[in-house]
C-alpha cells in the first residue's frame, strides 16, 4: 500500500505538528480479517480480489495468513475508509474488524 | 444431484441444473435466511422434529443474542464497544436489507427458472446467472453456510465427527446439506473468476 507523505504535500504544516500527530495524519488504522471455520479459502482468496482488486497472488497470500495465522491485515488507511472495507467485507460474509495499526 | 455451477462458454452466464427438489431446498433455506433476518422474536414452536428444528433458522431468536445473527454482523471492534454500538447503528440496517435481498434473488431466480410453488413431479430446474446475480448468490450461499455452520458448531478440521455420526442423526443430515451449500459454493467461486 503507498500512501502520500503529509510533508511532500505541505512541508509547512508539518512543522507544526507534534509526532504523534503526524502518525495519526498516516494511515494508522487497518482491517482485520480473522479465521472461521466456515468460509472457503476460494470464496476468502475471491473476495480480496474482487473488493480490494489485489492480484491473485497477493489475495491467496492474505487468504494462507488469514487461514494459518488467525487473521490478516488486508488493507490500512483512515478510520472512514476501514470502516467502509469493514462493512464490505461484512457484506461478503466475512468476520473483519478494525484498529489502530500498530 | 447438481453437478454445481459451470460458465457456459458462448453466452458467459453461469449456469446449472437442479434437480427439483434440490432448488426446493434451496428455495426454502433462503426464505428462513429471510425471515430470520427480518424478524429477531420469532414464537418458538415446539412441534418441531429435530431435523426440522436444525434447519429452520427463523427459530426463537432474540438478536444480538441469536449466535447466527451475530456471525453474520460481527463487531467491528474489538476492544471498544462504543465504537462498536455507533458501527453497528450506521450499518447494521443496510447489512441486514442486503442480505435478505440477497437470499430473496436466489428464490426469485429459482422461480423464475421454473420452480413452481409445490413441486409435484420430477423435473430439472435450469439457472442461468449473469455476473451480477452470481455474485449476489455467492453472497447469500455464504449467509447459509454461515447460518449452519453457527448452529451445527462446525469447526476447524472436524469432518472425522461429522463422519462418524449415523446417518438417522439430524445433525448429519443438517451437516449433508452444509456440506452441499458448500459445493456449490465451489463450483460457483470457480465460475466466476
Amino acid at each position: 500500500m503507498t500512501t502520500a507523505s503529509p510533508e511532500k504535500v505541505d512541508p509547512g504544516v508539518q512543522q507544526d505538528l507534534t509526532p504523534d500527530s503526524i502518525t495519526l495524519a498516516d494511515t494508522p488504522w487497518v482491517t482485520v480479517v480473522w479465521n472461521d471455520p466456515v468460509n472457503l479459502m476460494s470464496y476468502v482468496t475471491f473476495v480480496f480480489q474482487k473488493h480490494f482488486g489485489y492480484g491473485k497472488k497477493k489475495a491467496e497470500k492474505l487468504m494462507m495468513e488469514v487461514h494459518e495465522d488467525g487473521r490478516s491485515v488486508v488493507s490500512s488507511g483512515s478510520r472512514e475508509e476501514m470502516e467502509r472495507d469493514v462493512q464490505a467485507m461484512h457484506e461478503y460474509g466475512l468476520w473483519a474488524t478494525l484498529s489502530k495499526a500498530e | 444431484m447438481t453437478s454445481g455451477f459451470v460458465r457456459h462458454r458462448r453466452s458467459k452466464r453461469v449456469i446449472a441444473t437442479f434437480p427439483v427438489f434440490e432448488a426446493d431446498l434451496l428455495r426454502s433455506l433462503a426464505g428462513q435466511l429471510v425471515e430470520l433476518l427480518h424478524n429477531e422474536s420469532a414464537v418458538v414452536r415446539t412441534e418441531m422434529d429435530p431435523l426440522e428444528a436444525l434447519l429452520d433458522f427463523s427459530g426463537p431468536t432474540t438478536e444480538p443474542d441469536d449466535p447466527v445473527l451475530q456471525r453474520l454482523f460481527p463487531s467491528a471492534y474489538r476492544d471498544d464497544d462504543e465504537a462498536a454500538g455507533e458501527f453497528r447503528r450506521y450499518t447494521e440496517g443496510t447489512l441486514r436489507d442486503g442480505k435478505a435481498r440477497a437470499a430473496a434473488a436466489i428464490i426469485d431466480a429459482l422461480e423464475e427458472a421454473g420452480l413452481p410453488p409445490e413441486p409435484d413431479e420430477d423435473i430439472t430446474i435450469d439457472v442461468e446467472l449473469d455476473d451480477e446475480l452470481a455474485l449476489t448468490w455467492l453472497r447469500s450461499l455464504t449467509d447459509l453456510r454461515l447460518a449452519f455452520g453457527t448452529r451445527l458448531g462446525v469447526e476447524e478440521g472436524d469432518e472425522d465427527f461429522w463422519e462418524s455420526l449415523p446417518d438417522e442423526d439430524p445433525r448429519a443430515q443438517a451437516h449433508h446439506v452444509y456440506d452441499w451449500l458448500g459445493f456449490l459454493q465451489e463450483t460457483l467461486v470457480r465460475s466466476v473468476r
